[in-house]
């Protein structure tokens, strides 16, 4: 890391592990549970939150100083808002079958609270270098722990990873399933990826314990 | 530059103005970009016709959907398409340009109280006849929508399913093939009756062999889009029903 200083590095490092957006934080909870059925939606979602919320706060940090404190969540609203739609039109005009495995996440983007918390608590208050970075390493950090979570709901939900059978075919009854494997279906509902969140959650602080509350 | 950002007319004009910059940006892109985008919706149309009638790139194994290339499509649609039929409640029409039509906006003129019109598409691969059915219902989230291609027995010879946004890896999945796939060869006729087909969590038929029990396997975890996709199936077919059976009587 010798392009950037030891607190610039950390601006990026930081979000993977000790101050996580969704185990540290728990933000961006909502979907995390609502798109992890599958790998492929995971990563799909991490690349475009990781787009619209590095651009998002180096806006956010260049238009600082200017912002009426009375109006700061609307603007960072319109901001976000803004960069999503460009997005989503220029891809259904230039790439129109991208757009469309997209355009069910372009809401959910929007309205999720990682970005909104980044402007709010970082881009107004840093310059644009380091709110790039920071931004940049807080959708890192909610994307690994959304492709953590789908890799486990698609594997032992529908036994699949990225659409190809790992595991065999539960129809034809080959692979593990020859031995009576059985996808767990349960695995394809919101409330496991709750469960999943929960049990990184405990690995984490079980290995760092520096980040468990004091009561 | 030592503005007060906290003056209530500094907070005004900056409203004012990140609108007007904010409004003239995205109405200049969408305007520049909407001949490209809905050149975009025209082709996939085509493309989702086609795919029903089994006009496709699809391979032998149960794999990804695969449409006709978007720079064959429009020259294909051409070939395989005989006759787009307008059925306005009496009278039927042929237009060129049935396939654009907007059946949101039917659905509308219907409930206002004007009688809809319905897209029929007639075509014909290896000198067998398909009728093609567009449909829209709503799933969980959003709308939903497909084609389905019937003989003149009235049965499925195939579909295609889409949606605006229904839940990734759950309801999301009525457009993969491993789903698509099971309608075809069920027949929407149950006694005489346009019973439609029913998207089924208790059929107990995973492997879809039977093709008599007017039903597919449903997808697990996504009960509110398939019942979505069986009341858009079954209300459709009664909206097409009088002009089904005049081709079912003829045959």
């Amino acid at each position: 890391m010798a392009l950037l200083s030891k607190k610039d590095a950390n601006l990026i490092l930081d979000p993977l592990s000790d101050n996580n957006p969704i185990t540290i934080q728990v933000l961006g909870i909502c979907s995390a549970l609502a798109i992890t059925a599958e790998l492929k939606a995971s990563i799909v979602m991490s690349v475009s939150v990781l787009f619209v919320m590095g651009m998002g706060n180096v806006v956010i940090s260049l238009m600082r100083n200017i912002i009426p404190s009375k109006i700061r969540i609307i603007v960072q609203l319109v901001v976000v808002a803004t960069l999503v739609i460009i997005v989503d039109q220029v891809l259904k005009a230039f790439a129109y079958e991208l757009s469309k495995t997209l355009s069910v996440f372009v809401g959910l983007i929007i309205t999720n609270c990682i970005i909104m918390g980044r402007f709010e608590a970082f881009a107004l208050a840093n310059g644009t270098w380091r709110s790039f970075l920071d931004g940049i390493g807080n959708a890192a950090g909610y994307g690994i722990i959304l492709v953590i979570i789908g890799f486990f709901r698609e594997l032992l939900g529908s036994g699949t990873l990225l659409g190809y059978k790992v595991l065999g075919d539960p129809i034809a009854k080959t692979g593990l399933y020859a031995i009576g494997y059985e996808n767990n279906g349960f695995m394809l509902l919101s409330p496991m990826a709750l469960i999943v969140v929960g049990l990184i959650i405990w690995v984490q602080r079980s290995r760092n314990k520096d980040l468990i509350e004091e009561n | 530059m030592a503005v007060n950002t906290e003056k209530n007319s500094y907070t005004v004009i900056f409203a004012t103005v990140m609108v007007v910059i904010v409004g003239s940006v995205l109405a200049f892109l969408a305007s520049s970009l909407s001949g490209k985008i809905s050149e975009n919706e025209r082709l996939e149309k085509q493309q989702n016709i086609l795919y029903a009638m089994g006009v496709n790139e699809n391979g032998d194994d149960e794999g990804s959907v695969n449409f006709i290339s978007t720079s064959e499509v429009a020259a294909e649609f051409d070939k395989y398409i005989k006759e787009q039929l307008v059925i306005q409640g009496d009278d039927i029409t042929k237009d060129d340009k049935a396939y654009l039509i907007d059946l949101k906006k039917e659905e509308s003129l219907a409930k206002a109280g004007e009688v809809r019109r319905l897209p029929l598409f007639v075509g014909e691969k290896d000198g067998k006849e398909y009728y093609i059915i567009p449909m829209r219902g709503k799933g969980l989230w959003d709308a939903i929508w497909g084609f389905m291609s019937l003989d003149a027995n009235m049965v499925v010879q195939g579909v295609f399913f889409d949606h605006a946004g229904e839940t990734p890896g759950l309801g999301a999945n009525i457009n993969q093939r491993y789903f698509m796939d099971d309608f075809i060869g069920e027949s929407v006729l149950d006694n005489g009756r346009y019973a439609g087909i029913e998207v089924a969590k208790g059929n107990n038929d995973p492997t879809n062999e039977r093709k008599d029990d007017n039903a597919v396997d449903a997808l697990a975890g996504s009960t509110i889009t398939g019942n979505g996709v069986t009341a858009m199936i079954r209300e459709t077919l009664n909206l097409y029903k009088p002009y089904l059976e005049t081709i079912r009587v003829k045959k």
